[in-house]
């Protein structure tokens, strides 16, 4: 109990610290793309656009 | 249904109006086998909901013959404006219902023969009517009535459902209702900020569902390509706060005749299940509901684009994956594993990393624009509000540390800090959108008098700082008193004497709450005034008549 305690602790706190940091990897990159940018320059405006 | 009158009721109609009249006959047998009163006041009142509410739905079937609401007007979307005007109001009703039952128990603090010896008006049943008057009855129909709107507007199309809407809103108020009533007459889990017992958690679920299925509706047949993200907040806070409502209240009732339940979590785990709860619902429904606020109303405010997008991105994605790990510093030096609480400490410190860029992102949206500023206090408010999101989301996972938190927990300090971010942030912002969204719905061009909104401004904020700076040093106080030992290692003060030494503080904590309520009546005026006598809108009235007749 105590032992598979530890591991899956371990697993945890290993795995999920590279699991958070790939994913906000992936995040920045999505967010930072070149060729994403016209796309969120005019997604900003939209609350600007009356109809 | 292309047909101008259908023949027969729409599916969503039949849906809603035997799903209410079965619940109605439900009710009436309850009320008539309970052997508990709260139980039979409340399937009372909930009959009487749901058998209007049936009732309502025939009489419109009747009324208008079945005639399908038209999606465009004139090339322009028909937004849904009806149960946004209704939540706008039910906000600022409520509001003003919950600071003054806020002001009322600070007083009763200060001065204790206030609560008059009467169970129904003590401060253990009315502290929790505050707490939820203004969180879930005033922020949470602010919260629906703005992402109602700004879901609409931002994917350029009318929400789905004839019923739906209307169900969520006036759903959601029954829910209050039932949930505030059965305060004061005793009917609690004992579970803060998830006080109403099973019934009314079971009808909130049902509600919540279909207020995710409206939005996401509105968001499947949006004519814009891409979704704003204030839509990524709204979401996120209605998604999140279904998961956290569901697994806190998994509760079993002793009889469906009576009004007590037993939740399947127990001791400590109960304990984390309730704080991943209580401090998600200070991180879904508090902050990224209104940050959503933030992202469309300031810009719209002050007409300019949001600082930078790319940074409301990685501030969406970072805030909801850190903040859901954050509960266990609630519960510091107890059952809880260490790691678990040093666990939750580290990712409120790790917060201040996207609560500082959503700050910033909102503040810079007014660069080179600043000067409205001085002219505009709506502006104003909402700026000084994302400034008071900036320190408590600072004083936040300050004091989370163990270290701090062994002198902050359970002493006032708490109250200062959650009512810094309350009073400042979540009203401010709520008030500034009212401010907004008022005028916007009736088609005014401005709310009645600027003047007005900037006594409101100061007021409330002279109030707002007599609050928390009262609540720091007494918290700060009391928590030093109870540390203190005397030479021979005896505790220095008794709790009763920390207790004295605290009135002065309570004291002016209730005037600066008086201050708080005062500017939320001139706030109800100043919105009532400008329904009522506003400066109609002159270029859209035209369209604005047009779009009459779907109301």
């Amino acid at each position: 109990m105590n032992e598979s305690y530890t591991a899956m602790a371990s697993f945890a706190q290993t795995w999920g610290l590279v699991y958070f940091v790939i994913l906000f990897l992936c995040v920045l990159a999505y967010a930072l793309w070149p060729k994403n940018r016209k796309r969120f320059d005019e997604a900003a405006h939209i609350p600007l656009r009356e109809d | 249904m292309a047909q101008a009158k259908a023949k027969y009721l729409t599916l969503e109609e039949g849906f809603f109006a035997a799903f209410l009249l079965v619940l109605a006959f439900a009710c009436v047998i309850i009320a008539g086998k309970t052997y508990d009163q709260v139980m039979a006041f409340h399937t009372s009142i909930g009959a009487l909901f749901a058998a209007s509410g049936a009732f309502i739905i025939f009489k419109n079937y009747f009324d208008d013959g079945g005639v399908d609401i038209p999606q465009e007007v004139g090339g322009k979307p028909n937004y849904n404006l009806g149960p946004i005007k209704f939540g706008a109001w039910a906000a600022v009703f409520w509001g003003v219902a919950g600071f003054t039952v806020g002001l009322i128990i600070a007083l009763q603090l200060a001065y204790p023969v206030l609560n008059f010896d009467l169970p129904w008006t003590n401060f253990g049943r009315l502290r929790p009517l505050h707490t939820s008057a203004v969180i879930f009855a005033f922020g949470g129909n602010v919260l629906l009535a703005s992402s109602f709107y700004v879901v609409q507007r931002t994917c350029r199309a009318r929400m789905p459902g004839r019923i739906a809407p209307w169900f969520v809103i006036l759903g959601y108020n029954a829910f209050i209702v039932i949930a505030g009533t059965g305060y004061l007459l005793g009917a609690t889990q004992s579970k803060e900020y998830a006080e109403p017992e099973w019934y009314a958690d079971l009808w909130l679920t049902i509600v919540w569902v279909v207020y995710l299925l409206v939005f996401m509706g509105t968001l499947w047949k949006r004519k814009e390509p891409h979704i704003y993200v204030a839509n990524w907040f709204y979401l996120a806070f209605i998604v999140t706060i279904a998961m956290l409502h569901i697994v806190n209240n998994l509760t079993i009732p002793v009889s469906v005749f009576g009004t007590k339940s037993y939740i399947l979590w127990s001791g400590v785990q109960d304990a984390m299940v309730q704080w991943w709860y209580g401090h998600n619902a200070v991180g879904f429904f508090l902050t990224a509901g209104f940050l959503a606020i933030m992202y469309y109303f300031i810009p719209k405010r002050a007409d300019r684009p949001v600082y930078s997008y790319r940074l409301s991105i990685v501030h969406f994605w970072a805030l909801i994956f850190l903040y859901i790990w954050a509960g266990p510093h609630h519960l510091h030096y107890t059952a809880l594993p260490q790691w678990a609480s040093t666990l939750g400490a580290t990712f409120s410190i790790m917060l201040w990393m996207p609560s500082w860029g959503g700050m910033i992102n909102g503040l810079m949206t007014l660069s080179g624009a600043w000067d409205k500023l001085r002219t505009d206090p709506v502006l104003r408010m909402m700026v000084v509000s994302v400034a008071f999101y900036g320190m408590s989301t600072f004083e936040g996972p300050l004091m989370s540390l163990r270290s701090v938190n062994s002198l902050s927990h359970y002493t006032d300090w708490t109250i200062g800090h959650v009512h810094s971010g309350a009073l400042g942030w979540v009203g401010y912002i709520s008030f500034g959108a009212l401010y907004c969204l008022i005028p916007w719905l009736w088609k005014k061009r401005q709310v009645y008098s600027l003047k007005l909104v900037n006594w409101h401004f100061w007021i409330s904020t002279i109030g707002i700082v007599l609050y928390i700076c009262a609540m720091w040093v007494s918290g700060i106080m009391q928590g030093l008193m109870w540390r203190a030992y005397d030479r021979l290692g005896f505790l220095e003060y008794s709790f009763i004497e920390t207790v004295e030494a605290m009135h002065p503080f309570y004291v002016i904590r209730a005037m600066g709450g008086a201050l708080f309520v005062i500017g939320s009546l001139i706030m109800a005026y100043n919105l009532y005034m400008t329904v009522r006598y506003g400066e109609a809108e002159e270029a859209e009235t035209a369209s604005g008549e047009a779009l009459a007749p779907a109301e």
